[in-house]
């Protein structure tokens, strides 16, 4: 009975997040400042569309995404693992169900491309944590954006100029295709897959280097990539950027790209229930 | 400027629009994306039958969510045009020369469009919701085992959309 419980809090969760942005990612689409090309257009046309999405109850972007999954687990936490696991995945199923949400996954990338005709399996990394509590992260992980995402393996000498430029040379090639004005997630450091990892837990951790961050959201922005890459202003929204050590000869970054509707959910749930 | 676009299209009504004009869609569309474009060009190849006649027809490049109980359709917005570029000159020039979807187009299709004097037509990327409201009903035409990525037949009102390739082939940059 727990189980049903967490089940349902994990879809619903999921449900309204395809159909409501989190209220900062809301703010910076209402607040940004939009200039040239076809922005006003765009923009007032993502506006419109979150308030139909809103109205109707229909999932505001068609590409509901994979369900990619952070579990960060209290090192005090009495939880089992398996049941953890078992909630993350009857959970997206229930919510693919209920919440009318694409089957866009197969089975096989390149052999057959058969679906599975459930949106599952999700994709789950786990992690310990300080506490007791299990909280469960989910990107909502649409792939006009994910295919402009990427990994640049820099020299231990480029530095943050070095970053910066990495950054705007997938922009650049990512051009009008990620659904712009986007919101970028940076992760440097560790090895070529923790890199990547990072670039997707920073649209839920504390940005860990503002100054960069700004460096890079600026430079992006001087592309003019623009809304819809119809030239104009923004082309990104915001950068979060974590970071972590890593070896001596190298220097890892990862982006991860996130179109405008940057659908994301946290659950939390406290020692007991679960 | 606003033009209007009825589809099924009359050739002189695409040749009066022009890059960086918005354009509201009304009448056919037709919709498939990567799997539908690889079956139709290897039909193409093949000299198979169509499943849908591309004179005068324009395609949207779309995969919808479910339809929930009372809407013709789900969430219904373009996916990124580019990964169909490989497949577009055969199908432009076999007379599929309308395309609907989102980003950019590689030289090769611009060319094409130039060269047939077809259209592209960029949808709002993301914006599922409100082309859903603007999609009056949808069928099934072909290829069912593609689920989601099936070719749907719509009829679509007033859907807007932005002229980024005219069929003089002039390209709006923004």
């Amino acid at each position: 009975m727990e189980l049903d419980k967490a089940i349902s809090r994990v879809a619903e969760a999921i449900i309204e997040a395809e159909r409501k942005l989190p209220v900062d990612v809301c703010e910076s689409i209402i607040n940004c400042h939009v200039d040239g090309g076809k922005a006003e257009s765009v923009m007032n046309a993502i506006k419109q569309n979150l308030e139909i999405a809103s109205k109707t109850g229909l999932p505001m972007c068609q590409d509901t995404g994979v369900f990619w999954c952070l579990v960060s687990i209290g090192r005090e936490s009495s939880v089992d693992l398996a049941t953890v696991e078992h909630v993350v995945i009857e959970g997206c199923r229930k919510a693919a169900e209920d919440g009318y949400l694409r089957r866009s996954v197969v089975a096989d990338p390149y052999s057959g491309r058969k679906n599975t005709g459930t949106n599952l399996p999700p994709f789950i990394y786990y992690e310990l944590t300080d506490g007791s509590s299990v909280e469960l992260s989910f990107l909502l992980k649409g792939f006009g954006s994910e295919n402009c995402s990427g990994v640049c393996m820099l020299r231990p000498t480029d530095g943050a100029d070095g970053i910066v430029n990495a950054v705007v040379e997938m922009m650049k090639r990512a051009g009008g295709k990620p659904c712009p004005p986007v919101f970028l997630g940076v992760g440097v450091g560790g090895t070529m897959d923790r890199a990547a990892f990072l670039s997707k837990k920073a649209f839920f951790r504390e940005n860990m280097d503002r100054e960069l961050s700004e460096r890079i959201l600026a430079a992006v922005n001087k592309l003019e990539i623009g809304p819809g890459g119809l030239g104009g202003e923004p082309t990104a929204l915001s950068v979060s950027l974590l970071s972590e050590p890593t070896h001596i000869a190298g220097l890892p970054v990862a982006l991860t790209v996130s179109c405008w509707a940057e659908r994301k959910a946290v659950i939390r749930f406290e020692e007991g229930e679960l | 400027m606003t033009r209007r676009l009825e589809l099924p299209y009359a050739e002189q009504s695409i040749e009066a629009i022009e890059a960086g004009d918005d354009v509201l869609l009304s009448g056919t569309l037709y919709v498939g994306r990567d799997q539908v474009h690889k079956k139709l060009c290897e039909a193409l190849s093949d000299s198979l039958p169509l499943p849908f006649p591309f004179e005068g027809n324009a395609i949207y490049y779309m995969g919808p969510s479910p339809a929930p109980e009372g809407f013709p359709i789900g969430s219904a917005g373009p996916t990124t045009s580019a990964r169909m570029d490989r497949f577009s000159p055969s199908l432009i020039t076999a007379g599929l020369k309308v395309m609907v979807g989102k980003g950019p187009r590689s030289e090769a299709v611009a060319d094409s469009v130039k060269t047939h004097k077809g259209l592209y037509l960029q949808a709002f990327g993301g914006c599922g919701a409100l082309y859903s409201s603007c999609i009056l009903s949808s069928e099934l035409v072909a290829y069912p085992e593609l689920g989601p990525e099936a070719l749907l037949r719509l009829i679509v009102k007033d859907f807007p959309v932005i002229c980024v390739i005219d069929s003089a082939g002039r390209i709006y940059r923004g």
